[in-house]
């Protein structure tokens, strides 16, 4: 844990403008502006302006970076293409997860080519410490830590593409779903990619830290009409949870491997060699014990991390990892690892609840989907 | 004496109790406007039932947000005789007016001495202050 408590380039501005503030993973962050509710629905109908700059981004520069990020990420690295992202994991020897990343690769103005590692803020550390041993066999590969003299901002949402239209170049707009691109922002370098965390379309911009407050502003005003407002870390995490999408600390954690996470599709196993490999192609030929599902739960009491789950007699089956009321949906939702015989969409539970019993009802992830997919 | 901010006592924890001196020792109790606006999105309240009885500082029910669950403390101790009927299924009234058309529970007081160790107005406003 970070004992100092960072600010990001952004902080000031969320305070000025009335955001609720909390620390998260040692950073200054904005829960909300004017409601969870309010700013989840107005990413859903219009676009949210997220600021992000807490996320880690670490940056490997040489023509070996490709050889050594293919040691540690459980996605194949060797074939990326300039313009490329990947959703990937960092597992120990052991299978478990270390934490879920990005990986891009990127082309700079100048020609050179380059990867970009984006990681939780909460495991920024312990990732960093995991890289040293591999960084010292790639001596000649170039680490830099660019998460304090950057910010990262995404907007998510259907307005997206129309708000950003008035900002970026045409070829920005034709990025495909995970495709970046290192390009500018009113003269101003600015790396997109076409990623979320929110199951909307949208972007994600980092940009240099110097440059943030004016990006953002932009972003905002350029989505006035649409109706696009800031949005705080109270909404991405309900945004997150419709979608389906784990939270390390939550659904990850180091004694739970991709295959009960649902996560199998990011291990490429075969020809490959990397830390955990050798495990996880044994779990991916095992049956899983426990998965993690949805739940749709009764009435309008939201369970939460840590409630029980029981089959209809009683049994201990599971237990929930994230909860909440959906404001989509109108429901409370949550997701949860249950053993595999009670992990059946539709099978009815019982999950307690600060010592009362509701009734939820198991369902395939995601709780949302948007109607156009990129 | 009438139900409005000014005249009620207040918790530390942001509920809030009216004692008017009319002889009935009933007391009525809700939470704060400062507690609604922090918890901003009410999805569930559980209430006790009429006839429970309560501790001054017990909990005795819950108020839940898109984020967060949090208990309520009674003011004072007493027998529940009246619920808001029909409140939990309405709870947007808290926004608009979480004192008169917002109240949660009536108790019977068993000792509105109690009353005294509560703060007042001013002193509540003063925490609000305190605590930015």
């Amino acid at each position: 844990m970070e004992t100092q408590e960072h600010k990001t380039a952004l902080s000031d501005w969320h305070v000025q403008n009335g955001a609720r503030m909390a620390s998260f993973a040692g950073y200054q962050m904005p829960i909300q502006y004017t409601g969870i509710v309010a700013e989840h629905l107005a990413t859903r109908q219009a676009a949210g302006v997220f600021d992000i700059s807490h996320m880690g981004r670490l940056r490997f520069d040489g023509p070996r970076a490709d050889q050594l990020l293919e040691q540690v990420l459980t996605r194949r690295v060797l074939d990326m293409q300039p313009g490329q992202v990947r959703y990937s994991l960092v597992c120990n020897e052991s299978g478990g997860i270390l934490d879920d990343v990005l990986v891009s690769c990127l082309e700079s103005p100048s020609g050179k080519i380059y990867f970009l590692l984006v990681v939780n803020a909460s495991n920024k550390a312990k990732i960093v410490r995991w890289l040293a041993p591999h960084l010292a066999d790639y001596p000649d590969v170039e680490f830099h830590d660019v998460t304090e003299s950057t910010a990262m901002i995404a907007i998510q949402g259907p307005k997206s593409i129309e708000v950003c239209g008035k900002l970026f170049p045409a070829s920005v707009l034709g990025l495909g779903y995970y495709r970046a691109r290192v390009t500018e922002q009113m003269s101003k370098p600015c790396i997109v990619s076409r990623t979320g965390y929110t199951g909307e379309d949208g972007f994600e911009l980092i940009v240099r830290a110097e440059d943030a407050t004016r990006v953002w502003e932009n972003l905002l005003m350029a989505g006035r009409s649409f109706g696009v407002s800031p949005v705080g870390l109270g909404a991405r995490d309900t945004l997150r949870l419709e979608a389906g999408m784990p939270l390390y600390g939550h659904e990850l954690e180091e004694n739970i491997d991709p295959y009960m996470a649902g996560l199998g599709f990011a291990c490429q196993i075969k020809d490959r060699n990397f830390v955990g490999r050798d495990v996880l192609a044994e779990r991916s030929k095992e049956e899983l014990a426990v998965k993690r599902v949805g739940l749709v739960l009764e009435g309008r009491r939201a369970a939460r991390e840590q409630s029980a789950c029981f089959d209809m007699a009683g049994n201990s089956i599971g237990t929930v990892t994230s909860g909440s009321f959906s404001p989509t949906l109108q429901k409370p939702i949550a997701m949860a690892y249950l053993s595999r015989h009670a992990a059946i969409p539709g099978a009815e539970i019982q999950v307690d609840i600060r010592g009362s019993t509701s009734r939820a009802w198991v369902q395939e992830l995601p709780f949302y989907k948007r109607a156009n997919t990129v | 004496m009438t139900l409005q901010p000014e005249n009620l006592k207040y918790l530390p924890s942001h509920e809030w109790v009216y004692a008017p001196q009319d002889g009935s020792g009933i007391a009525t109790i809700g939470i704060s406007a400062f507690a609604v606006a922090e918890l901003n999105d009410l999805v569930y309240m559980a209430l006790p039932r009429v006839g429970q009885q309560v501790e001054a500082g017990q909990e005795f029910g819950e108020v839940e947000s898109v984020k967060a669950v949090s208990p309520m403390y009674s003011p004072i101790a007493g027998q529940i005789v009246e619920i808001h009927d029909g409140i939990v299924d309405r709870l947007e009234t808290l926004n608009s007016d979480p004192y008169v058309e917002g109240w949660l529970i009536k108790v019977k007081m068993s000792d509105p001495s109690q009353l005294d160790g509560l703060l007042d107005f001013a002193a509540y406003q003063k925490l609000l202050a305190q605590n930015g």
